[in-house]
């Protein structure tokens, strides 16, 4: 029995591949291009965000990351082998089974794993006390406000102590104060347990936060059109989102979007 | 990370106790819970004993004999002088009743689940079903009871044919209406085509199919009851309708008001039986069974 594994995370130049994205077109209907030419790597230990307007492909990359879409044209390689392997998702909505419990919920990956109950009890309360709701397990989703059910959504993510977690806008039909709550919990989470994420966002402040690594994107056709590093050590806090660095990483992520969109015009 | 500051953090609502009723508004809150709490069965009962009394009244006043309209009492004497006869007619259209549900449900369920497996499924029996459906029984009976010699059999197909559709097609409505992420989701997983039905579809679907069951049990009676009417003969299937249509030939009105009244009381059980029965899956977490405060 094998409780949530607690990484260490290495500088970002010495981090080890999780995965790389290589020459990625992908084309509905034949004729509208969603995403063209992407290139991306992926290490362990990265707080990867795609960044950019709706349009230029981030949640299609995602899906074509989780295996719901193959890509039209370009490999995605993934270390170790041909499999993507274990990988956690958080959807915007939350995503619960509401016939089921928080601790049913959560269990959902092991269940369909052929894993029983008993057999990871521990890993559930374990990735329940991570996002706060230990005190919940047998409430049903309906008793929980957004922010709680977001947070089971993200236990069930992690749970399986997944090699990549995935975040589609997660926290976009948040209020800005749960959303911030939450985002501040995410990088305490991120700390304890050294997970790779990559984060879905539209918003430039939300990504500088929280991110090592911004991949700005750009609409018609979608594609990457700037890579940016944030320099910024974990846990990062409140006295970093009003630091000069914060504004100045902001202005330079916007710019870079700026650009991007301005290619439209 | 704790979760009491959290703006929202509203779990549930505890149970109401006395140590809990901390101002005059929350105590006016609670008494017009009570009140309406009472209310829910006083009214509908209060509202039926009306029925009756003026019924009675106007019965007793204008002398109308009871070979044309009899007085509730007289309707209860009826009932319990025909106790031994009504009764054993009353099991028979339970019986049946209660056979064509259940056949209803296992057959609209498992043709549901076929339809949501297999498109090809769907494409060839679809048509069948709304045939069946939209075809009056009535039209069909005779039919039946040509081709089938057993009593029994006959009135229950008649049942299950009038009981079965709302089944089918809520339940089939339910298996596909999941999530489109709950779905993704499974898909990342690696969930198989059994898991996916087992642990998504039917538990998406079990609001559906309750709502189709309601539907169902009303109608299992009325088809019950219709095929009897068809059948119009005595003998070995002599269920309640039977009984009204004897009554009526030997204009024994009270007999006919006292199996009607039978007939209502069992319609009315079932209704309340799925009712329950919903309640009891739903209440934990589907937003019709769940009471919200105003």
């Amino acid at each position: 029995m094998s409780e949530i594994h607690h990484r260490t995370t290495l500088p970002i130049d010495q981090r080890p591949r999780v995965l790389e994205m290589l020459g990625i077109d992908k084309v509905f209907n034949g004729n509208v291009t969603a995403l063209k030419g992407m290139n991306l790597r992926v290490n362990e230990g990265d707080f990867i965000s795609l960044l950019g307007p709706s349009g230029c492909g981030k949640s299609t990359a995602l899906r074509l990351i989780s295996g719901l879409m193959s890509p039209t044209t370009g490999r995605i390689l993934w270390e170790g082998g041909k499999s993507r392997g274990d990988i956690g998702v958080v959807f915007q909505e939350p995503t619960l089974m509401p016939w089921a419990t928080v601790a049913r919920n959560v269990y959902l990956p092991f269940r369909l794993r052929g894993q029983s109950y008993a057999s990871v009890r521990d890993e559930i309360h374990e990735a329940l006390d991570l996002v706060g709701l230990a005190k919940f397990p047998d409430a049903y989703p309906r008793e929980l406000s957004g922010g709680m059910k977001m947070r089971v959504s993200i236990a069930r993510a992690l749970v399986t102590n997944p090699r990549l977690i995935l975040m589609d806008e997660p926290f976009g039909a948040l209020d800005e104060i749960t959303r911030q709550k939450l985002n501040n919990d995410l990088l305490r989470l991120k700390a304890e347990i050294g997970c790779t994420v990559i984060f879905v966002t539209h918003s430039v402040f939300e990504s500088v936060f929280l991110s090592d690594r911004i991949v700005v994107m750009a609409a018609r056709p979608g594609r990457v059109v700037e890579e940016l590093q944030i320099d910024e050590p974990y846990p990062r806090d409140l006295a970093f989102r009003t630091s000069p660095e914060y504004a100045a990483y902001s202005q330079k992520v916007s710019a870079a979007l700026m650009t991007a969109m301005g290619e439209l015009v | 990370m704790s979760v009491q500051n959290e703006t929202d953090s509203g779990i549930g609502h505890p149970p109401l106790t006395e140590a809990m009723v901390w101002d005059a508004e929350e105590a006016r809150r609670a008494r017009a819970r009570q009140i309406e709490a009472v209310a829910r069965w006083l009214v509908p009962v209060l509202v039926v004993f009306l029925t009756l009394f003026i019924w009675d009244r106007f019965v007793v006043v204008n002398e109308i004999p009871h070979f044309i309209l009899p007085s509730p009492g007289r309707i209860w004497q009826q009932l319990v002088a025909d106790r031994a006869l009504l009764g054993a007619s009353l099991i028979i259209t339970l019986r049946i009743t209660l056979m064509a549900l259940a056949v209803a449900v296992v057959g609209g369920v498992i043709l549901a689940i076929l339809f949501t497996q297999s498109r090809f499924a769907e494409l060839v029996f679809f048509p069948y079903a709304v045939i069946l459906q939209v075809t009056p029984i009535v039209s069909i009976a005779p039919l039946i009871f040509i081709y089938v010699q057993d009593a029994t059999a006959r009135v229950l197909i008649c049942a299950w044919i009038v009981a079965f559709f709302p089944i089918l097609s809520n339940t089939t409505l339910g298996l596909k209406s999941v999530d489109h992420n709950l779905r993704d989701l499974f898909t990342i997983y690696g969930a198989n085509r059994w898991q996916r039905l087992i642990h998504l579809q039917l538990p998406s679907a079990l609001p559906y199919f309750l709502g189709g069951l309601r539907i169902a049990g009303g109608l299992a009676l009325i088809g019950a009851i219709v095929a009897e009417y068809v059948v119009g003969s005595g003998g070995a299937g002599s269920g309640l309708a039977f009984r009204i249509l004897e009554a009526s030939y030997r204009l024994n009105i009270p007999r006919m008001f006292a199996a009607l009244t039978l007939i209502a009381v069992v319609g009315v059980t079932i209704f309340a039986l799925t009712g329950l029965l919903s309640h009891l899956l739903l209440r934990k977490w589907h937003e019709s069974a769940i009471r919200r405060e105003a």
